[in-house]
């Protein structure tokens, strides 16, 4: 990772809010990361961890009510795009940042044809007219690997199977040249060979038009293939977070030990998810004062009670530079 | 659709036989004579005689045969004889209503336009009412405005039109004196006072039939925006950057307008049957008078035939219903 150089988005101390009949869901908390030009970032964390909520907080596409974004700042271009006008940050959606969803089944409106659900972006960003867009849609079709892009354009998304309507996903998304790509589980409804294809086109796509790309996972096996660098959430916060190599070989939390103990391995069978760390997700019902992961954590002692970690420099350099954790309790004597 | 369509129609002659066999059974079933509006004091003999004219000594089969012969062949024949001048039908014997001796089709044809203007435009009036209230309800849920709809709505559902339709002519004619209380069926348009003059002895029966059926269709078209409106393709839309009039009255109304279309179309069938309450108490001389007034009168002809009409119109719209499912929702393909 370029050390220095000035990141496309900016995330700090984020915080979001449901507001339900049951009392408050702290969703995401205090969540600061970057992401430079053209890097691969791989979020992962166990179901309910906050990954999704803080991706769509970024670009306001949160129902509000009930959500509430309380705090922190998204910079993009260094422009807060939780300051600026809900008209502007249209402009910013789709155009400047683009998002693929986890079910692709459901992502695409049943009752337009593909063609015409990809030219919206290119008519609305880019001001072409409907013949120019269309030509580009056929371009990004082809450009996501789906042969004989042109005729399929007037076919409906019930015409494409989960696999081809992923890939039209992600056409949509690149449609306007973004900068930064968001891609929440875009693999997790797909069958493993589609997805290693899936993730094969992003890869190709990657070095074709370097985006920055969000990826959100639940499988490190997939991490460790595409990411430079990875952030593990939990609870709602970041509990660590560094460059691919160095988190794998040399994770500090405890929660990210546990995560890379359930990777298969190599030749075991692929039973294990990350459901199989024990105990209970934590309830986010009030703004944390205590570490999250606490009640699960083989090392909690007093303090883990009492007192939120922050994030921490385990290599001596910036938090969010390099490899950072939020443990009171870090393992290699780095505390 | 073409070959459903030819299928659909040849299943619906054998249900619309048994239909009118069951119809004209029943009917017949039903105590009374056609004789009973006649005075006593007519000798036996010559009811009996005027029985015999009427062909209601024959047994209830031939009769069938008969009513069946002159519904399917008779009448349309002397639809086209008065078309084109031929003469298919020359000396065969219409169907006769016994009130009044007159062909029962002959009837038919002079109610027919009432019933349309009013209780038609009624139910026009009804959905370009009740579609906007319904998309605005439920872009607004839980609004002072939706709040309203749900009131509006409650009350077009639980007050029936002989309470609603007397409110109204107390308030509008009797007190306000701005429309007449009476339907003035003699009432020709030639000009632009007559014109005005059949608006405003309009207003109030449509007024009242109206109120009902915006109340039902502005609940369907709620509920039906309310499912889409949180569907995954509709974050999808967003995440591109499209307005919210773009994501609303395009993605979302394009998908909640299926299942509300189809409603509306089944409801058709009902217009032809009049609104047997609210034409009554309007005095609009309609086919819903006309039906009532043939049950008073044990005309039997008369009754099977509308009763049969609206079956045929029923399976037809319920058809028609169908076709247009298939045609806004490329999902469903019907061969
Ligand atoms: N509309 C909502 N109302 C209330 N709470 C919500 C809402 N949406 C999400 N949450 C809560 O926010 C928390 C984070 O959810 P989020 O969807 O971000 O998890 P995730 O990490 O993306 O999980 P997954 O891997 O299952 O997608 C969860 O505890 C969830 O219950
Ligand atoms: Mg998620």
């Amino acid at each position: 990772m370029p050390d220095g150089a000035v990141p496309v988005l900016d995330v700090r101390g984020l915080k979001t809010v449901f507001r339900t009949r049951g009392g408050e869901v702290h969703a995401v908390n205090s969540v600061s990361f970057h992401l430079q030009p053209g890097e691969l970032l791989g979020v992962v964390g166990e179901s309910g961890s906050g990954k999704s909520v803080t991706m769509m907080s970024l670009i306001g596409l949160l129902p509000s009510p009930p959500a509430e974004v309380r705090a922190g700042e998204v910079l993009l271009d260094g422009r807060d795009l939780l300051k600026i006008g809900a008209d502007e940050l249209r402009d910013v959606r789709g155009a400047k940042i683009g998002f693929v969803f986890q079910d692709p089944m459901t992502s695409l409106n049943p009752v337009f044809t593909v063609g015409s659900q990809i030219m919206e972006p290119l008519t609305r960003h880019m001001g072409l007219t409907k013949a120019q867009a269309r030509d580009r849609a056929a371009e990004l079709l082809a450009l996501v690997g789906i042969p004989d892009a042109k005729k399929r354009l007037k076919d409906y998304p019930h015409q494409f199977s989960g696999g081809m309507r992923q890939r039209v996903m992600i056409a949509i998304a690149l449609a306007c040249d973004p900068e930064v790509l968001i891609a929440d589980e875009p693999t997790t409804a797909l069958d493993v060979t589609i997805q290693a294809q899936i993730i094969e086109l992003v890869k190709d796509l990657r070095q074709k038009l370097g985006m920055a790309i969000v990826w959100i996972t639940h499988d490190l096996g997939v991490i460790a293939g595409i990411a430079d660098r990875v952030m593990v959430m939990y609870g709602g916060q970041v509990v660590e977070q560094g460059p691919v190599r160095q988190l794998f070989s040399d994770p500090r939390h405890p929660y990210t030990r546990a995560l890379l103990k359930t990777i298969p391995s190599l030749h075991g069978e692929r039973a294990a998810r990350l459901q199989a760390i024990e105990g209970q997700p934590p309830i986010l019902n009030a703004a944390p004062v205590a570490c999250p992961f606490r009640a699960r954590c083989a090392h909690a002692h007093d303090r883990c009670q009492t007192e939120n970690p922050q994030r921490r420099a385990v290599d001596g350099l910036a938090v969010g530079q390099g490899h950072d954790v939020a443990c009171h309790w870090s393992p290699g004597g780095a505390a | 659709m073409l070959t459903f369509t030819l299928r659909r129609l040849l299943l619906a002659i054998p249900i619309l036989l048994v239909i009118s066999l069951v119809i004209f059974l029943l009917v017949d079933l039903a105590p009374g004579s056609p004789m009973s509006e006649i005075p006593l004091t007519v000798p036996p003999d010559v009811r009996q005689r005027m029985i015999e004219a009427l062909g209601a000594d024959q047994p209830v089969f031939v009769r069938y045969l008969l009513w069946l012969k002159q519904f399917f062949w008779v009448e349309p024949m002397t639809l086209v004889d008065g078309w084109f001048g031929t003469t298919f039908a020359a000396g065969e014997q219409r169907i006769l209503s016994w009130q009044s001796r007159s062909p029962v089709f002959t009837i038919i044809g002079q109610r027919i336009p009432q019933t349309l203007t009013v209780v038609g435009t009624a139910y026009l009036v009804g959905i370009l009412i009740a579609v906007p209230i319904g998309i605005y309800s439920a872009y607004r849920q839980y609004s002072v405005f939706d709040q309203a709809g749900t009131l509006f709505a409650m009350i077009g559902f639980s007050v029936p039109t002989f309470f609603s339709g007397t409110l109204f002519i107390i308030i509008f004619a009797v007190w306000l004196g701005w429309f007449p209380t009476k339907y003035d069926t003699t009432l020709v348009v030639t000009d632009w006072d007559s014109f005005v003059q059949r608006i405003r002895q309009m207003a109030l029966p449509v007024m009242t039939l109206g109120l009902a059926n915006a109340a039902a269709i502005s609940r369907y078209m709620r509920s039906s925006m309310l499912d889409n409106m949180a569907m995954d393709y509709v974050r999808t839309a967003r995440a591109k950057g499209m307005s919210e009039r773009v994501v609303v009255l395009r993605h979302v109304l394009r998908n909640s307008l299926i299942p509300v279309v189809t409603v509306i179309a089944l409801g058709i069938p009902s217009i032809f049957g009049g609104a047997i309450i609210t034409e009554n108490l309007f005095g609009v001389n309609g086919i819903g008078a006309a039906l009532i007034g043939a049950i008073h009168a044990n005309d039997i002809p008369m009754v099977q035939t509308l009763a049969f009409i609206f079956a045929v119109l029923i399976v037809l719209f319920n058809l028609i219903a169908d076709i247009i499912y298939g045609l806004l929702d490329p999902r469903i393909r019907y061969d």
